[in-house]
């Protein structure tokens, strides 16, 4: 199929999806993908060549507003293109849409958006997850083959998760965060939604690889997608105790065993672990990353770019806080005044300086684990399937709770990703799969082997 | 009552780099308002930092010429404030873990001769933009072309005592800085600015008294004033029992006051927390040997060459040696041949002249050693030369012989011209003559300038005598 053909049809599946209430967009026209369609017509080959993309709207693009979902950068175009972005084209890949995310990625249910909350495409009364819960839609509801999120603490995995999709997490360092708009620096990475394992390895390894532009990269070779395996044999799983708890979600448990089964018949052994500091991974996470956040939107004060409100008075901290106060959504607000407090003169010690060190604890638990001669870790995504609309939004720590699985993975700095196991009364569950540090290969290539023999798409009982 | 005072300094200075510290931007001094800017130093959402290698090079350098310890490893950190020419909100700096701490610098204070200063720590850290509030009427603009300028900020131990020693302290670390080639120090451009940190106590009191802090410092000399107008603040305050507080002050250089800022119960708290964009600085052992191998001739060691090397006075060699330039200039005089103590008083005088009015040396070296070899030859005098001088760094490329046969100042010592302008003279002055040669010889200087006048400065001093002497005898 032509470039051409691809873009006029996913603008009519991307029209179709915003004609259904899906809200999982923010910008596209026909004009941008027509216009991707031409270029990709001059690239040649490519491993991406013609796969149309969708980026969450944190990811800067120069064709395209990038928001955040959020009021303060409302009708902000960055005059660069994110390293992720010009890589994916350079391997063939059509921008298709910017999509809808909770603010500043902050939010595990894509509610907190400033523009409207994004519909679970299989429930339009649920939530899809967050915070890169427009990309997981799109994908979910078979609009885009692929899209990009973004992770600081599993806001890829997790509505990868609930929309039954692949949601893959690389290594920190693997993917250049130039152009990713930063929440939490030393966790944010950028990530990727397939429907299946071999489209999300296919997009990360065209990301992949060392930026001079981002200190944070490691300076080793980029991603190779992995060769398929038949089986697992002669692979240990390990399954970490606490991430199994009595009080699990029965349909989330199932799920769960007829994964364990699947990996044994592959030839695998799963081998009881112990990852005790996980139980402090949320704790943490929400000292860390507000800490890191405060910092990072400061930038936003109204003097340089986005919506400037003057305030009465008109000197400058009344800018600062009517551009600020107006510009930011409560989540966002709660989160820069918690991080503001973490670091505080006189509070530094007792929260950051001590996340910092229960973040070492934890990551200190998964290199144990993986050196004791586990190759591979198992364990749920999410406690429970997507929840409804609504559910958690009054209770800020229920929602931090959705993503129990997932933060210490992020702290960690591991590969991990989100691989859809089965259905419980309807609604997809993930299995979460993680690797030792730069492991994403090795990762990728098990969960391409399981993928062929769990049904997805299978209720579990 | 007796007051001592006890002062320390933070010093920043612009490391010489030609781009920011954490982007490819240029570091051009009076560019256009905001055109040396990209989105790193706008702070653009995405954007990240990318720390310059020569920048670290540069501070690294300049903490081994003030005797630091450089670290293996050192954090950059994020020091947190809105301000409009913060484009991030936070400056990146380094706090507890500097590139380089504990150093030394020995200078020559006023009061108590050669003393040290210790240095707590040398840090590298970006700088911010400038607010412009005359461009706009009512309006305040940002010009952004300072962000991310690379800047080692210099602390000093509380060991200075008075205004102008801690002015005798800045002097000297501006010439190590310079001599080291780390920073062009200079105030006007805004490459080297200083807080000044100042407290009084009773002598002989182990403890130090509150000090506060002097900010708006443009020049040496302003430093030395601003220290003294607080330190008598202070003394007056001490004095009628008043505490004094911990505050912020701005001097104000027209009325010679300080006034105060801020207090420190209004004052920032900064949430210093490691960069995450920048793993920490890790500098290899070789690395940190190779920069003090590679260090330059410093200030000390070159004075001290100077006087052995050349057996100058030490007064002549403090002078040659205050700007590096003057320095090499004057050793390149010597090179092209020129006797050292000639060569300095030339540097020290004329060349001196034009250096301070325009900061350079219009005539190179090579051409003021050809101008010293004509007076040396007797070609023209040392009047002579020096508007021989003048005229050559007027006219670049211009050779001094041409120069001074252009002005007609070469001199005459053809004993046939010299001899009838001594016949002019003596016919000129017969009561004169009768004196001399009554026995009144000191009139031989009176003739001679008489020749000297009638020849216009051309006729050969050296040669006029003999033939005085023959006409008188």
């Amino acid at each position: 199929m032509s470039a051409a053909a691809v873009a006029r049809e996913t603008g009519a599946r991307l029209a179709a999806a915003e004609a259904s209430g899906l809200n999982a967009t923010l910008h596209w026209s026909q004009a941008l993908l027509d216009a991707e369609a031409r270029r990709v017509d001059t690239v040649r080959g490519g491993a991406l060549h013609g796969m149309p993309i969708a980026l969450k709207d944190n990811i800067v693009t120069t064709d395209a507003p990038t928001t955040c979902a959020s009021r303060i950068l409302e009708g902000y175009v960055s005059p660069y293109d994110a390293t992720a972005v010009i890589r994916l084209r350079a391997a063939g890949a059509l921008i298709a849409a910017k999509a809808n995310m909770d603010e500043f990625a902050m939010g595990s249910s894509t509610e907190h958006s400033a523009f409207g909350r994004v519909r679970h495409p299989l429930d339009p009364s649920r939530v899809p997850g967050g915070s890169s819960g427009g990309s997981a839609a799109l994908v979910a509801a078979g609009v885009v083959p692929a899209a990009l999120g973004s992770e600081t603490g599993g806001s890829v995995r997790q509505p990868a998760s609930f929309c039954g999709i692949v949601g893959v997490k690389p290594s920190y360092g693997r993917v250049s965060r130039f152009g990713l708009v930063a929440f939490g620096s030393s966790l944010d990475c950028i990530s990727a939604f397939g429907r299946t394992v071999d489209d999300a390895s296919r997009v990360m390894a065209a990301m992949s690889g060392h930026d001079p532009l981002d200190r944070t990269t490691v300076d080793r070779p980029p991603m190779t997608p992995p060769p398929p395996r038949r089986d697992l044999a002669g692979m240990r799983v390990g399954l970490p105790r606490e991430y199994f708890p009595a009080d699990l979600h029965p349909g989330v448990a199932a799920a769960m065993e007829r994964t364990k089964a699947a990996i044994r018949e592959l030839g695998a052994e799963l081998v009881d672990v112990s990852l005790p500091n996980s139980a402090f991974a949320v704790p943490t996470y929400y000292i860390v990353a507000p800490a890191e956040a405060a910092a990072n939107l400061a930038r936003y004060d109204g003097v340089r770019y986005g919506p400037r409100k003057v305030g009465p008075g008109g000197d400058i901290h009344a800018l600062y806080q009517a551009t600020r106060g107006e510009g930011f959504g409560p989540e966002v607000q709660r989160r820069i005044l918690v991080g503001t407090y973490v670091l505080s003169a006189g509070y530094y010690e007792a929260y950051y300086g001590k996340a910092q060190r229960m973040r070492a604890r934890i990551a200190e638990d998964f290199r144990r684990a993986f050196a004791e001669g586990v190759d591979l870790l198992l364990t749920p995504t999410t406690p429970t399937p997507a929840f409804r609309a609504g559910e958690k939004t009054a209770d800020p720590v229920s929602m931090y709770l959705a993503d129990i699985f997932v933060c210490a993975i992020s702290l960690a700095g591991l590969p991990a990703l989100n691989l859809p196991v089965g259905r419980s009364e309807g609604l997809p569950v993930g299995a979460q799969l993680i690797a030792p540090f730069f492991e994403d290969e090795r990762m990728l290539s098990a969960a391409a082997a399981i993928e062929r023999v769990v049904a997805a798409d299978a209720e579990v009982r | 009552m007796s007051w001592e005072t006890v002062i320390g300094l933070e010093v920043h200075v612009q490391l010489r780099t030609r781009t920011k510290m954490f982007c490819g931007c240029r570091t051009t001094f009076g560019d256009p308002p905001n055109t040396n800017v990209c989105p790193t130093c706008l702070g653009l959402p995405g954007a990240l930092p990318m720390p310059n290698a020569e920048a670290i090079r540069l501070a690294a350098r300049g903490a081994i010429a003030l005797g630091c310890t450089v670290h293996a490893t050192s954090v950059f950190a994020r020091k947190n404030y809105f301000y409009p020419d913060l484009p991030k909100g936070y400056q990146i700096s380094q706090f507890d873990r500097p590139l380089a701490t504990a150093g030394r610098v020995a200078f020559e204070s006023p009061e108590r001769g050669r003393i040290d200063v210790g240095i707590t720590r040398l840090h590298v850290e970006e700088d911010a933009g400038k607010l412009v509030h005359d461009r706009f009427p009512g309006k305040t603009a940002v010009d952004l072309n300072r962000a991310g300028t690379p800047l080692a900020e210099i602390v000093s131990e509380p060991d200075l005592r008075s205004p102008a020693e801690a002015r005798a302290y800045l002097t000297t670390l501006r010439q190590i800085l310079i001599y080291a080639g780390v920073s062009d120090c200079s105030m006007e451009q805004g490459s080297l600015r200083v807080d000044a940190n100042i407290s009084i106590r009773q002598p002989g009191d182990p403890k130090l008294g509150t000090k506060t802090e002097v900010k708006n410092l443009n020049s040496f000399a302003n430093v030395e004033r601003a220290l003294e107008a607080e330190r008598e603040r202070q003394i007056a305050r001490a004095e009628r029992g008043e505490r004094i507080a911990q505050v912020t002050l701005l001097f104000n250089a027209g009325t010679g006051q300080v006034r105060e800022l801020r207090s420190k119960e209004e004052s920032h708290d900064y949430r210093y927390f490691p960069d995450p964009d920048l793993p920490p600085l890790v500098l290899a052992p070789e690395w940190i040997a190779e920069q003090r191998s590679a260090l330059p001739e410093l200030p000390e060691a070159r004075r001290a060459r100077l006087e052995i090397a050349y057996g100058l006075p030490t007064y002549d060699v403090r002078v040659l040696t205050s700007e590096i330039t003057l320095a090499e200039y004057f050793e390149a005089v010597v090179a092209a041949g020129v006797e050292a103590k000639t060569a300095a008083n030339w540097v020290m005088g004329d060349v001196m002249t034009t250096f301070n009015e325009s900061g350079g040396f219009p005539v190179e070296a090579a051409r003021l050693a050809a101008l010293v070899t004509l007076v040396r030859d007797g070609v023209v005098s040392h009047q002579a030369a020096k508007r021989v001088y003048a005229e050559l760094a007027q006219r670049p490329g211009e050779d001094p012989r041409a120069s001074a046969e252009r002005l007609g100042l070469v001199q005459v010592s053809d004993q046939g011209a010299l001899a009838s302008w001594v016949d002019e003279v003596l016919a000129a002055h017969p009561a004169e003559v009768a004196r001399f040669k009554s026995g009144e010889t000191k009139l031989m200087g009176f003739f001679v300038g008489q020749v000297m006048k009638r020849s216009k400065g051309k006729a050969d001093p050296k040669g006029v005598q003999p033939v005085l002497q023959e006409k008188l005898g």
